[in-house]
């Protein structure tokens, strides 16, 4: 079956997914909601910031990040100056990295949710006499529940599948850095196609039952239904 | 008491500007066609549509001004949307509570008072996709209540509705003026509602007040085109004072005279508002004797204004109150009908709209 190393790239990629996601949930539900509320002009750029890692070749992505990461960049050397460990090739550059590579696929379906509820419901609260804060919480966040359960599948789905990002600023330590798909990639380099068979075998399929919940749930749950 | 706002709200290429003391007692209709900035007044009392140098004080509470803006939520009001906009994700139960919860008090009692007002008890433990239209409707106007407010705020809560769901929502709305002790503001498009509901009316006009008073009083003006004037009526408001059990009609007191209607479940004392249409009046310059039409009243040509090109619109008063006639412009010729000459209008027919 797996052996050692294998089971650490499973671990090391679970552990990254898992992160991942919940920094993203953290930081993206209130940019989302700012995003789908404000009525400033130029929000467009940022969006369009967001989005970038969706088109974006992740070789690109990961080179800029390891020039900003690495001893010389401008975080690098903020995290040297702190005396805290270098970013570049560590655990911590991955999951950097991997904020900005699964950014869209959090944000998005948030933004998009939190749209769908519309300004009504909110006022409705408020004439109620719940304060903002109060009904974000017990409006806005039910309400955008389906939003939340395929930002976090999306997000976590998509950082297991990542590669080229992970390549360029974590390189391949085993152990450390090396995560499945590129433990996939250096089994075939071998010729070791039974671990790669079991190892793409088993990401297919925790990828398919992953996006099975999302479109069983949003059916259940569609967004704004009165 | 009163309610007295003033706005300014420019939104593209709408403007509303208000400087207005309404009444805080029963219920005030803001009327008007769509686009005359119905909705927005409505909303800036809410506090929904900040505005800067507006002015706004509740029943002696100040609510905005140069230096104050309270938050909607700070204000003690309920709203009721056109669509009834009931939480999707609460029961009925839950959504009667949202507003009762966060207003400090513990009052169940009041809770089951509008419960058994709105007739929707069998509902609390069911979701809101569950009900129908009008069955929405009175769970958002009980939710809005549930919180004890000072002021309620309806926004054309039928006009969502078809004419059935309508009929059912209406009597529940006309029991609140009755039962509740808070000035109700209601936004409408449709004279018959106004007609039924309101106690005084504010006529809106691009975003401009064209009139205000009270309901009997703005139904009687020929000035205002409350809509297309073929369906001209005026309103008068009495009390029953009398019951003819065999004939089944019952006498109306009013201001400067009686009327006798239909009595059907009406009981002497019961306060009532007549509706009467102007082509169901006509004049004649003496008394008939030996007629069916059994109101006939003695009043006074007040103005006689142009309907269309064979009708006249005629004003009357009769004591304190205003009676509209539409007769042909022959007749006005042939009987010599002038301003401040005495006639006898015949009414024949009569409509209690509650």
């Amino acid at each position: 079956m797996l052996n050692e190393n294998d089971m650490n790239a499973l671990l090391i990629t679970l552990k990254l997914a898992f992160m991942t996601t919940v920094i993203l949930l953290i930081i993206g539900t209130p940019l989302a909601w700012w995003l789908s509320r404000t009525k400033i002009k130029y929000k467009f750029i940022l969006e369009a910031v967001i989005a970038m890692p969706l088109v974006l070749p992740p070789t690109v992505l990961g080179f800029y990040l390891l020039v900003a990461l690495g001893p010389k960049g401008p975080i690098g050397e903020l995290f040297q100056s702190l005396g805290l460990a270098p970013l570049a090739f560590s655990f911590n550059g991955l999951v950097i990295g991997s904020i900005f590579y699964s950014m869209p696929f959090v944000i998005q379906p948030l933004q998009d949710a939190f749209k769908a509820i519309g300004k009504r419901p909110m006022e409705v609260a408020a004439s109620l006499g719940a304060s903002p804060i109060d009904r974000f919480c017990t409006i806005a966040l039910p309400l955008a529940r389906p939003g939340f359960i395929t930002a976090s599948v999306l997000g976590f789905a998509h950082t297991l599948g990542e590669f080229g990002v992970v390549l360029m600023i974590g390189g391949n330590i085993p152990g450390e850095t090396q995560v499945l798909s590129i433990a996939i990639y250096d089994h075939v380099e071998a010729l070791e196609y039974s671990q790669a068979h079991l190892l793409s075998g088993g990401l297919l399929i925790i990828s398919f039952l992953l996006l099975m919940i999302i479109y069983a749930t949003n059916k259940k749950f569609s967004v704004g239904r009165s | 008491m009163s309610i007295d706002f003033r706005f300014k709200i420019q939104r593209d290429e709408f403007c509303l500007d208000i400087d207005q003391s309404i009444s805080s007692s029963g219920v005030t209709a803001i009327f008007g066609a769509s686009g005359c900035g119905k909705t927005t007044l409505l909303r800036a009392i809410a506090g929904f549509e900040f505005s800067k140098n507006s002015f706004l004080k509740v029943v002696g509470n100040i609510w905005q001004n140069d230096q104050l803006f309270l938050d909607a939520h700070k204000r003690e009001l309920g709203y009721v949307f056109q669509e009834a906009s009931l939480f999707p994700h609460l029961n009925v139960q839950q959504n009667l509570e949202y507003g009762l919860k966060r207003s400090g008090q513990k009052d169940s009692k009041n809770l089951e008072e509008i419960i058994n007002l709105l007739g929707i008890r069998e509902l609390l433990k069911r979701r809101p996709c569950k009900l129908s239209g009008g069955e929405q409707q009175r769970v958002a106007i009980a939710r809005a209540l549930a919180r004890s407010p000072k002021l309620l705020l309806l926004d054309e809560p039928l006009a969502a509705l078809d004419d059935e769901r309508k009929n059912e929502v209406l009597p529940y709305l006309e029991k609140l003026n009755q039962k509740l002790g808070i000035p109700i503001v209601y936004v409408s498009h449709s004279k018959e509602e106004v007609a039924r509901l309101a106690d005084y009316v504010l006529i809106l006009e691009d975003g401009k007040v064209l009139a205000y008073g009270s309901v009997s009083e703005i139904f009687s003006r020929i000035d205002l085109n409350l809509s297309q004037k073929d369906d001209r009526f005026c309103i008068i408001e009495g009390t029953i004072i009398r019951i003819e059990k065999q004939y089944n009609l019952a006498t109306v007191g009013f201001d400067g005279g009686e009327i006798i209607k239909t009595a059907n479940d009406f009981k002497i004392g019961d306060s009532v508002r007549l509706k009467i249409k102007a082509s169901d009046v006509s004049l004649t310059l003496m008394k008939q004797e030996g007629t069916s039409i059994l109101n006939i009243l003695k009043s006074k040509i007040l103005s006689i204004s142009t309907l269309n090109e064979t009708d006249s619109l005629i004003r009357l008063k009769i004591g304190k109150s205003i009676l509209l006639s539409r007769v042909t412009k022959k007749t006005v010729s042939q009987l010599n009908l002038f301003e401040g000459k005495e006639v006898f209008s015949q009414i024949k027919a009569v409509v209690a709209l509650r």
